[in-house]
């Protein structure tokens, strides 16, 4: 394992901390917390937190700030935070209009946030939830623990963050909330694994020419183990899984977003959008909204995923209202 | 009821057993799930630690809640809202009457309705529910605990991380029914399942 790190124990503190070095004059760690709040919150609005294990960075910190997270909640890495931090993220956050929560759907994180919002609740804050789900490697069936939640998330923080920011009650939000997550869909390839620091070696292992679709932000296995292709073919297997779940209709409108697992070259990503142009080139389509670069992170995962969210209403709006965050 | 003594007993038995197993149980984890459990078992047992060393409980009901505040703040994952929950529907549950099936079935139950999870998905609840069973006929026993924790290999898990698996899991213990199958063991072992 070659990281930059001290204590493996001490990876999630101490990145905590130096992220308030950096970024201070927008962010504060709560004391005695793993929560990283908004400095200044406005008042009288609906405030949005989010969380979830610590490993990919920038979510969820990066995008605390005006316009999209008023606290983030780190758990240790790829693990969920426990009920009493997230409850602190909630009461950091709160502004008097109830706290919305974003939540990705893993056993372990809905149980804590759940927890969590049992507590708020107690305390008279007013706590409503979305449950995130957009990987469509993994079947949705009463034998699984459902679809996880992956880099689509990433849409729906900014979407619900700038619909807060306009003045949405908690009510609106879920009701936003509950559509946003119908239309996000998300699929990845990885050419190799995340090592975390306190394991000391790679969640899985593929041969140097391998790689695997379908494999989740924690090194949760996928749907299928190829020999290593060139860009092209597999913007074209990403695009096509992707078109299969949404039945891709003339006149659709869809945001696209392409996100590095940790280890992959921005060049390689540009790559692979110029290869996804030119899968939906092929498509009656339109795509109003685009972004790549890192922002669902899987430590230092060599990877990709692609993600795309069927456009309703002022979404397209919503995703370009301004933020004042770390890395939008 | 537990007096104060017996039950922290019984936790440090539990304590020492699962830092004795720590990597072990870190392993079947990431056979099946995320490789996670051990350490994240061994951090909340550690706090559990400082926490009931620091108390001076009237009773075992208090001392499982303070467990059940330890665990609850330090285990994270899926791990720490079950634990957290069992130990807590326990303590309370034994304030209301002595039978230790009783305030087993409590802990059984808080399980259940936290995770969702019914017998035969490859979970703890495949170990803490057998343990009831055969605590409420009185034979209780540490072989008894053991045949349900390895009992789950032959499980397809459908809840939790290992569901990702689907067929894969099959033939593997789930870290999570080894690592509450030790908190029973430690019960007997420490002979309280007839005081
Ligand atoms: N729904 C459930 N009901 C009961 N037990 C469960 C459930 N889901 C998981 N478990 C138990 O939890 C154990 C895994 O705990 P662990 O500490 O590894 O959390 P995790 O699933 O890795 O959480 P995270 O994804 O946040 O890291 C499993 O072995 C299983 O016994
Ligand atoms: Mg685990």
């Amino acid at each position: 394992m070659k990281k930059i790190i001290n204590e493996p124990s001490n990876v999630v503190d101490e990145m905590l901390d130096g992220f308030v070095y950096a970024n201070g004059d927008r962010v504060k760690r709560i004391e005695d917390t793993t929560v990283i709040a908004q400095k200044d919150i406005q008042p009288n609005k609906v405030t949005l937190v989010s969380g979830g294990g610590s490993g990919h960075e920038p979510a969820h910190a990066g995008f605390v700030g005006k316009g999209m997270l008023q606290a983030a909640v780190s758990g240790e890495v790829f693990t969920s935070p426990t009920p009493d931090q997230v409850f602190e993220g909630i009461k950091a956050a709160d502004a008097g209009e109830g706290v919305f929560l974003i939540i990705k759907n893993y056993t372990g994180d809905v149980m804590n946030f759940d927890m969590a919002k049992e507590l708020a609740e107690a305390e008279g804050i007013n706590v409503d939830y979305v449950i995130v789900d957009d990987d469509i490697a993994v079947e949705d069936s009463t034998h699984t623990a459902g679809k996880r939640g992956v880099a689509g998330t990433v849409f729906v923080h900014k979407i619900l963050g700038a619909a807060a920011d306009r003045g949405y009650s908690l009510h609106e939000l879920k009701q936003l909330a509950v559509r946003l997550v119908l239309n996000v869909k998300s699929v990845g390839v990885a050419m190799t694994a995340a090592t975390v620091p306190e394991v000391g070696k790679p969640g899985f292992t593929l041969a140097d020419d391998e790689m695997e679709y379908g494999v989740g932000i924690h090194s949760e296995p996928g749907y299928k183990r190829t020999a290593i292709k060139s860009a092209e073919k597999i913007a074209a297997e990403l695009t096509a899984q992707l078109k299969k779940a949404f039945d891709f209709q003339p006149g659709q409108e869809y945001a696209l977003l392409i996100n590095g697992l940790g280890a992959t070259p921005l060049m390689e990503q540009y790559i692979l959008a110029n290869d996804v142009k030119k899968q939906l080139s092929n498509e009656a389509i339109a795509i109003p909204y685009k972004k790549v670069g890192n922002w669902m992170t899987s430590l230092d995962m060599n990877g990709v995923s692609l993600t795309m969210l069927k456009l309703e209403d002022d979404w397209v709006e919503l995703l370009n209202h301004p933020v004042s965050v770390t890395d939008w | 009821m537990l007096t104060a003594e017996q039950t922290n007993r019984w936790l440090e038995r539990f304590a020492e057993k699962i830092e004795a197993n720590k990597d072990y149980l870190s392993e079947l984890d990431g056979i099946i799930g995320d490789g996670d459990h051990g350490n994240n078992m061994a951090r909340g047992i550690e706090e559990m630690r400082k926490k009931l060393q620091a108390a001076d409980p009237a009773n075992g009901s208090e001392v499982l809640k303070n467990a059940s505040v330890a665990l609850l703040s330090k285990i994270g994952g899926a791990a720490g809202p079950l634990y957290g929950t069992a130990l807590l529907e326990m303590s309370k549950q034994m304030t209301e009457a002595d039978d230790l099936s009783a305030v087993v079935k409590a802990g059984l139950d808080g399980v259940q309705k936290r995770g969702k999870a019914e017998e035969g998905e490859k979970t703890m609840v495949d170990v803490f529910a057998p343990v009831y069973r055969e605590l409420e006929a009185g034979n209780l026993t540490v072989e008894a605990v053991e045949d349900a924790v390895e009992a789950t290999r032959e499980l397809k898990a459908t809840k939790g991380r290992a569901s990702y698996l689907g067929e894969r899991s099959i033939g593997e213990l789930d870290p999570g029914a080894v690592s509450i199958g030790y908190l029973f063991i430690s019960l007997i072992e420490e002979g309280l399942t007839d005081v």
